[in-house]
């Protein structure tokens, strides 16, 4: 299982390099992502994840490496590109599309199913009528399972700040993507919506789906992951099970030292 | 359970039962309006209105700016002159060949031109504006130098011309029905969300499967050929057409009349369009201070109904009704 595991990686980088003027932000990161599980990837701020995430859905071009997705190398696809092959992401930073509806920012993201025929969007016809009702109630059953089915027609910016977390949730797991990249999706959040954002991610890895956790709370990276990264500096210093990762000394002093140091 | 299905009905088709609505308000125009000349008015507010929603994706959905439609316009009226006066090409045809001829001229100014963004877009369709208007007044052996062309004939169907105010109305009229019918379609599907979804937040739509470049290239485009459209019926309806009509400031005047009208109301370019067009008329002798008065008129909408005559006053009802208190709400919900 794990000698033929290696090769099922739904996920694979290899020697993922990328330097901004000439200071590294990643240097040579392997890391893979199993299917089915949550794999958590963990650093102290300036670590380099969300260059890792930038990376990986083609919005950052890195320098050297390999990255293999599903059998295929994305390495130089545009990002959009590499939506369609079936990775979502969620943003740090939100990016929600403020001005738009709450399920118009849920149907974006089923941009790939929704057709690329111009001719027939602008003549509206009986096929693409039927594809929208379709992606419409998709986009409505998942509203519900992120608990904002109330908020459909309200814009995102009316949003709370945890609502708006869980929309950016619900627009990357909509289209049922195989790979979901996930950047700091509780920041921010109190006890209590970190919860339900915890249960949310267990309910989606229940389904099947396969995760890439960036996050800065322990509790939920020990609690839903299966492999624990740890980089620092843009280099992997250790990854493995969140056990192991737990009481690895050089992760202690690169990362969880600095919380206890702080605590 | 009738009611049910009848109410289901109206939400699938409100567009085209919309589009009929105004329709039926719109066509008994001629019967009371007296005047040639006040029906010649509202015509040339069916022609800005073509250019206006195809000008409307670019800027209101999908969030870019261009102050050279003018160009496109012009180029459809020249495209249409040319072809019908010097070919002898039937009008019906001239306008869809002009069409895509100047739609793939858009493809080849936009490939490049849309890597800009902002004031440098802005800076770039000037520019080509500035250069196509330039020809058209310098290329005297086609386009007639500044005199420009005359002799432009009317839409016709096998030798029956459709001459007067009247018959130009419905004609000119319809063909805007048509553009705002096939325009509130596109922006009801998926491509129309991935451009207002680009105009937002470049990055997180490409994040989602938009393919960015491709759609502002391809809205670009679009647009163009509404104008080209637009300047096609401008040309066989005058049957005169000089190159001052088609400078930069008649660029500006398509952006006020969007931004008047509110970026991204299609319903409300038609309110801007007819705004903006009738504006001089009304003016009558001060008609000189037109120019300062589009400037103040635009500086108002924006400081006042930043989104726009249509939906600012929608906007403005709702919070009045808001403002008088929870009975009105009550009455909705209960009701």
């Amino acid at each position: 299982m794990s000698t033929r595991g290696a090769d099922q990686s739904l996920l694979r980088t290899s020697g993922l390099t990328k330097h901004f003027g000439g200071l590294p932000a990643l240097e040579g990161v392997g890391f893979s992502a199993e299917r089915g599980q949550v794999t958590a990837l963990i650093g102290p701020n300036g670590a380099g994840k969300t260059t890792f995430i930038n990376c990986l859905t083609g919005i950052l071009r890195p320098d050297r490496g390999s990255m293999v997705f599903d059998g295929r190398e994305l390495s130089g696809l545009p990002p959009h590109r590499i939506a369609r092959l079936g990775i979502a992401r969620t943003f740090q930073n939100l990016r929600l599309f403020s001005g738009l509806s709450v399920l118009d920012n849920v149907l974006c993201g089923l941009s790939a199913r929704a057709g690329d025929s111009y001719l027939e969007a602008f003549l509206r016809t009986p096929g693409l009528r039927h594809r929208e009702r379709r992606l419409w109630l998709t986009a409505l059953e998942t509203l519900d399972v992120f608990g904002l089915a109330d908020r459909a027609s309200v814009p995102a910016d009316a949003l709370s700040y945890g609502e708006k977390k869980r929309l950016d949730l619900a627009r990357a797991f909509v289209s049922s993507p195989k790979l979901v990249l996930l950047d700091e999706p509780v920041a921010g959040l109190n006890p209590d919506e970190t919860d339900r954002v915890g249960a949310l991610i267990r309910q989606m890895c229940r389904g099947g789906a396969t995760l890439v956790l960036v996050e800065h709370d322990m509790d939920l990276v020990m609690s839903v992951s299966d492999q624990v990264v740890v980089l620092d500096g843009g280099r992997r210093i250790a990854a493995g099970s969140p056990e192991d990762v737990r009481c690895n000394p050089l992760v202690l002093e690169a990362y969880l030292g600095k919380i206890s140091a702080t605590a | 359970m009738t009611t049910a299905s009848a109410a289901a009905f109206v939400r699938r088709h409100r567009t085209g039962l919309s589009v009929i609505g105004l329709s039926v308000v719109l066509a008994p125009a001629p019967l009371v309006l007296r005047s040639p000349w006040q029906l010649g008015v509202l015509n040339l507010v069916a022609v800005n209105a073509v250019v206006v929603l195809g000008l409307n994706l670019f800027i209101g959905y999908a969030g870019q700016i261009s102050l050279g439609h003018a160009a496109f316009f012009g180029l459809g009226a020249y495209g249409s002159g040319v072809l019908t006066t010097a070919w002898g090409v039937p009008p019906l045809l001239a306008l869809p060949v002009t069409a895509a001829g100047v739609a793939l001229t858009a493809l080849v100014v936009g490939v490049p031109t849309l890597r800009l963004s902002g004031h440098y877009l802005a800076m770039a369709t000037l520019g080509f504006n500035i250069v196509v208007h330039h020809v058209f007044v310098h290329w005297d052996r086609v386009t007639g130098g500044p005199s420009g062309l005359t002799g432009i004939p009317s839409f016709g169907v096998q030798g029956v011309t459709l001459h007067g105010e009247t018959r130009q109305y419905y004609l000119l009229w319809g063909a805007a029905m048509v553009a705002l019918t096939l325009s509130v379609n596109f922006v009801r599907s998926g491509l129309g969300r991935g451009l207002a979804a680009l105009a937002e937040d470049e990055v997180a739509a490409a994040a989602m499967g938009v393919d960015v470049r491709r759609g502002k290239i391809a809205v670009f485009t679009i647009s163009a050929a509404f104008a080209s459209v637009g300047g096609s019926l401008f040309a066989h309806y005058m049957g005169t057409i000089t190159p001052d009509t088609f400078g930069i400031f008649t660029s500006i005047d398509f952006v006020i009349m969007v931004v008047v009208g509110g970026l991204g109301s299609l319903w409300g370019s038609l309110v801007g369009a007819a705004f903006v067009t009738m504006l001089p008329h009304l003016l009558g002798p001060f008609e000189g201070y037109k120019e300062i008065l589009h400037g103040l008129i635009v500086v108002v909408v924006l400081l006042v109904l930043p989104r726009g005559f249509v939906a600012g006053v929608v906007e403005l009802a709702k919070t009045r009704l808001a403002r008088r208190g929870s009975p009105a709400t009550a009455r909705v919900v209960s009701g």
